[in-house]
C-alpha cells in the first residue's frame, strides 16, 4: 500500500507528445468524497498493475452536469458540458473509462449531440477487457466462497443495458454471486439518481435506500457490490440503518479485485 | 315494412362511425396542442418495436399471469371481430349468416367454432381481471389515484366483455338453423339445451335480440374508448412506433438552450443581432402545462391504460411517496381533455381558465420525489414514458421559476462555482492522489 500511485495527467501527457490509452474521468464523487476516493484508488492500482498508459484530466476535470441537469437545469448542464467537451477535444481524447455510472451515461449519451464523441466505458467494462486481454489476472484470493451480491447502478443497468461485465468479474472472484429479488432490469433504485443525493427525500414511510438495501439483506450477503458511488454511499447508509456494519460490507467491484490480491 | 331493420340497422351504423370519427378527431386534435418533435428516424426499428412489443406484447408477458390472460383476451378481441364483418353486411343486406352463403360449411363452421372457443377464453379471463381487481385486491389496482371514474371504468370494461361474449354464445345458441347444422357450434350446443323448453318462434326473437344487443353493444364499447382507458387497443400501436429509441438513460438536450449556451460560448456573437427568430415569443424553458410538452408525450397520456406497472416498480412510490408515474400520465390527459373542452366551448380557442398541469394537476412534491431510474419506462407494456414529463416540469420549476428545492439549488450553485455539487475547489481535485 505504500507504494505510490502513478497518475498522470493529460498535460503531463501532452507535454511529453504522448497520448495515453484512455483518459480516466474521475468524476466528482471519486475526486472528493472520502468513500469514493478509496475506490478511485483501487481503480487506480488495477491500472497501473495491468500496465495501462491512462491520464486524469486532474484540475481540468468538472462535474459532467448530471446532476444538474436530473435537476431540470439544463442550462447549467450544457454549460459544463461545452465546457468538459472543448477540454477533452483540446486533448483528442478518444477514449474515457469512469467509475461513475452518471459520468458514463452522460459522457456516453448526452455530450455527442453537443460535439463531444468518444468511446466511454465504465470501469467494469473496461477491467474485463484488461482480463480478456491477458494484461489482469483475477484470482478468488480473500473473497473465494463469499456470498456477494450486486445492486445494478440505474445508469449502468437500465440506462445502459450493462448488467454481465460486473457480474463476470465477481465470479472470477471465485465469490457465490446470489441475485436479489429485483435485479438486472428489475433493479430497484438506491434512491440517489435524479439528484436526489443532494436533498432530503420527500415525505414518505421509508428511505430508498433502507428499501433496497432490506432486499439485498434478505439474500443473506457478506459483502454487498456496487458498481458506482452514489449508490455505494446509499447501501452503506442502509446497512448502518440496519445495524448490519459489522456483517455485511459494501464494496465497489474494483475494490473486490483490487483486495483479492492485496494489491 | 320489410326494409324497416335494415334502415334502422344502416342508421345505427352511420350514427355509431360519425360519432367515432368525431371524436377521434377531437383527439388528434388535442394531441396536436402539444410541440412538435422530429420522430422519423429510424422507422424500420420503429416498425420493429410496434411489431414486437404491441403486436407481439412482448412487455406485457413479463408478468406472466397478467401477460397470459391479456394475449387471450387480445386475440379474441382481434380474431372474434371479424364475426362484426359478417353482422354488418347481413344487417345491411338483410341476409342471415352470409358466411355460409360464401364459404364451404366446414370453412364456416371451423371459423364460428374457433370464435366460440375464444369467446369462452375471454370470459373465462375477463372474470379472473375482475376476480384480481376487485376480490384479491392487487395493489396497484387500489393506489389512490385508482378511485371514482378510473376504477369504474375499469370494471365497466370487464363488464362489457363479459355481456358481449355472452350474447355471441346466447345468439348462437338459439339460432336453430345453426344449431341443425352441427357445425361449428362447440360450445353454444351446451348453451343450446338450456332453451329447449321454448318454441321456435320465442327462440327466434331470442337469437334476434341477442344479435341486435350484440351489434348495438359493439358500437356503445366502440364509442365509450375514447372516454376510457380502454383507449390503448387502438394507441398501443402509435405510441409504441413513438416511443423512446434512445438508451433509457439519455435525456434530450434542449435545443433551445444549446442556442443560448453556444451565444454565451462564442467571443464574437453579437447579443443585440437581429436573429431569425425575431419577433417570434422567447421559447419557454421546460413544461408547466399540457401545450408545452411534446406531441408524444401527449399520446403517451392518452394510450396509458392505468395498468399501474409503472407505479408499482417506483421507488419513490414503493416507499411512500407521494408520486406515482401513472398518476403523472392521468393527470396530463385530464389536463388535456380539459383543454380540449375549453377549446370546444370557446369556437377553436383555448381561453385561459387560470388552471395549468403544475400545482392543479401535479404537485411540486411529486416531481421532486423522482430519482430517475427508469423503473417506469422499463415497466411499461406500451411504451410510455413519464419521466420525460417530470423532467420537462422540473426544467420549467428551475429555468423559468427558479423554484428548485434550497438544498438542490444550493449543489447548482456548488457546481457553477467551482464544478462539483460540493463545495470543494476545483484545484484540489488530485488531492486524492497524495492521501
Amino acid at each position: 500500500m505504500s507504494e505510490l500511485l502513478k497518475v498522470p495527467t493529460m498535460a503531463e501527457f501532452m507535454a511529453q507528445g504522448k497520448q495515453p490509452e484512455v483518459l480516466f474521468w474521475v468524476g466528482c464523487a471519486g475526486s472528493f468524497d472520502d468513500r469514493a476516493k478509496k475506490i478511485t484508488k483501487a481503480f487506480v492500482k488495477l491500472l497501473n498493475k495491468a500496465n495501462v498508459e491512462f491520464a486524469v484530466l486532474g484540475t481540468e476535470e468538472s462535474c459532467t452536469g448530471d446532476p444538474a441537469k436530473r435537476a431540470g437545469n439544463e442550462f447549467l448542464f450544457q454549460m459544463q458540458a461545452v465546457t468538459n467537451i472543448e477540454v477533452l477535444n483540446a486533448y483528442e481524447v478518444k477514449k474515457i473509462v469512469t467509475a461513475c455510472p452518471h459520468c458514463f451515461n452522460t459522457i456516453k449519451n448526452e455530450y455527442p449531440e453537443l460535439g463531444g464523441n468518444y468511446e466511454v466505458m465504465h470501469h467494469t467494462q473496461f477491467l474485463k477487457t484488461l482480463l480478456e486481454e491477458g494484461r489482469l489476472t483475477i484470482e478468488g484470493g480473500k473473497f473465494k466462497g463469499k456470498r456477494i451480491t450486486f445492486h445494478d447502478p440505474c445508469y449502468l443497468g437500465r440506462a445502459n443495458n450493462v448488467y454481465e461485465a460486473p457480474r463476470e468479474l465477481i465470479q472470477k472472484l471465485e465469490a457465490e454471486l446470489v441475485e436479489m429479488k429485483n435485479c438486472r432490469r428489475n433493479g430497484l433504485c438506491c434512491g440517489a439518481g435524479g439528484a436526489q443525493m443532494f436533498k432530503e427525500p420527500e415525505q414518505g414511510d421509508k428511505d430508498v435506500n433502507v428499501e433496497r438495501t432490506e432486499q439485498a439483506l434478505d439474500v443473506k450477503p457478506e459483502i454487498i457490490a456496487a458498481g458506482c458511488p452514489f449508490c455505494n454511499t446509499m447501501m452503506t447508509d442502509g446497512v448502518k440503518a440496519k445495524e448490519k456494519e459489522n456483517d455485511v460490507e459494501v464494496m465497489d467491484i474494483a475494490e473486490l479485485i483490487a483486495n483479492a490480491q492485496d494489491i | 315494412m320489410e326494409y324497416l331493420p335494415n334502415i334502422l340497422f344502416a342508421i345505427i351504423l352511420i350514427i355509431g362511425i360519425r360519432y367515432f370519427a368525431k371524436n377521434v378527431k377531437k383527439l388528434i386534435r388535442n394531441i396536436k396542442l402539444g410541440q412538435d418533435v422530429d420522430v422519423s428516424d429510424n422507422k424500420s426499428q420503429r416498425w420493429r418495436n410496434m411489431a414486437m412489443i404491441a403486436l407481439g406484447q412482448s412487455k406485457m408477458v413479463r408478468r406472466p399471469i397478467a401477460g397470459f390472460l391479456h394475449v387471450v383476451v387480445y386475440v379474441g378481441f382481434i380474431i372474434i371481430n371479424i364475426e362484426v364483418l359478417e353482422i354488418i353486411i347481413d344487417g345491411l343486406f338483410g341476409t342471415h349468416r352470409i358466411g355460409l352463403k360464401v364459404l364451404p360449411e366446414s370453412v364456416y363452421g371451423f371459423l364460428i367454432g374457433s370464435f366460440e372457443i375464444l369467446a369462452v377464453l375471454v370470459f373465462v379471463s375477463v372474470i379472473i381481471f375482475w376476480i384480481r381487481r376487485n376480490i384479491i385486491k392487487l395493489a396497484r389496482f387500489w393506489k389512490s389515484e385508482m378511485t371514482s371514474w378510473p376504477k369504474n371504468d375499469g370494471n365497466f370494461i370487464l363488464y362489457f366483455e363479459m355481456v358481449l361474449m355472452t350474447l355471441f354464445l346466447v345468439m348462437n345458441a338459439t339460432d336453430v338453423h345453426f344449431q341443425a347444422l352441427n357445425s361449428g357450434n362447440v360450445v353454444s350446443q351446451f348453451i343450446s339445451p338450456w332453451f329447449s323448453e321454448l318454441q321456435e318462434t320465442t327462440l327466434h326473437v331470442i337469437e334476434r335480440g341477442a344479435w341486435w344487443l350484440h351489434i348495438i353493444g359493439i358500437f356503445i364499447f366502440l364509442n365509450y374508448l375514447y372516454f376510457s382507458k380502454h383507449l390503448h387497443i387502438l394507441l398501443a400501436f402509435p405510441n409504441t412506433y413513438y416511443g423512446k429509441l434512445m438508451p433509457k438513460g439519455q435525456l434530450n438536450n434542449l435545443e433551445a438552450v444549446t442556442n443560448e449556451v453556444k451565444m454565451m460560448m462564442d467571443p464574437d456573437a453579437d447579443p443585440y443581432a437581429v436573429t431569425e427568430e425575431e419577433g417570434e415569443a422567447p421559447a419557454k424553458f421546460g413544461a408547466s402545462d399540457v401545450q408545452d410538452l411534446s406531441w408524444v408525450q401527449l399520446l403517451n397520456a392518452y394510450t396509458c391504460t392505468e395498468c399501474g406497472r409503472c407505479t408499482s416498480e417506483c421507488p419513490a412510490n414503493q416507499t411512500g411517496k407521494k408520486l406515482s408515474p401513472r398518476k403523472i400520465m392521468m393527470d396530463t390527459r385530464d389536463r388535456l381533455e380539459e383543454v380540449g373542452k375549453n377549446i370546444d366551448a370557446n369556437k377553436g380557442e383555448f381561453k385561459d381558465d387560470e388552471k395549468q398541469l403544475l400545482d392543479n394537476y401535479i404537485t411540486r412534491e411529486e416531481l421532486w420525489a423522482c430519482t430517475s431510474c427508469n423503473a417506469c419506462t422499463e415497466a411499461c407494456p406500451v411504451s410510455i414514458d413519464p419521466l420525460s414529463i417530470i423532467l420537462d416540469m422540473r426544467r420549467y420549476l428551475v429555468m423559468e421559476q427558479s423554484a428548485a428545492p434550497v438544498e438542490l439549488n444550493n449543489m447548482m450553485t456548488n457546481i457553477e462555482n467551482n464544478g462539483a455539487p460540493w463545495p470543494y475547489n476545483q484545484m484540489d481535485r488530485l488531492n486524492w492522489k497524495n492521501e
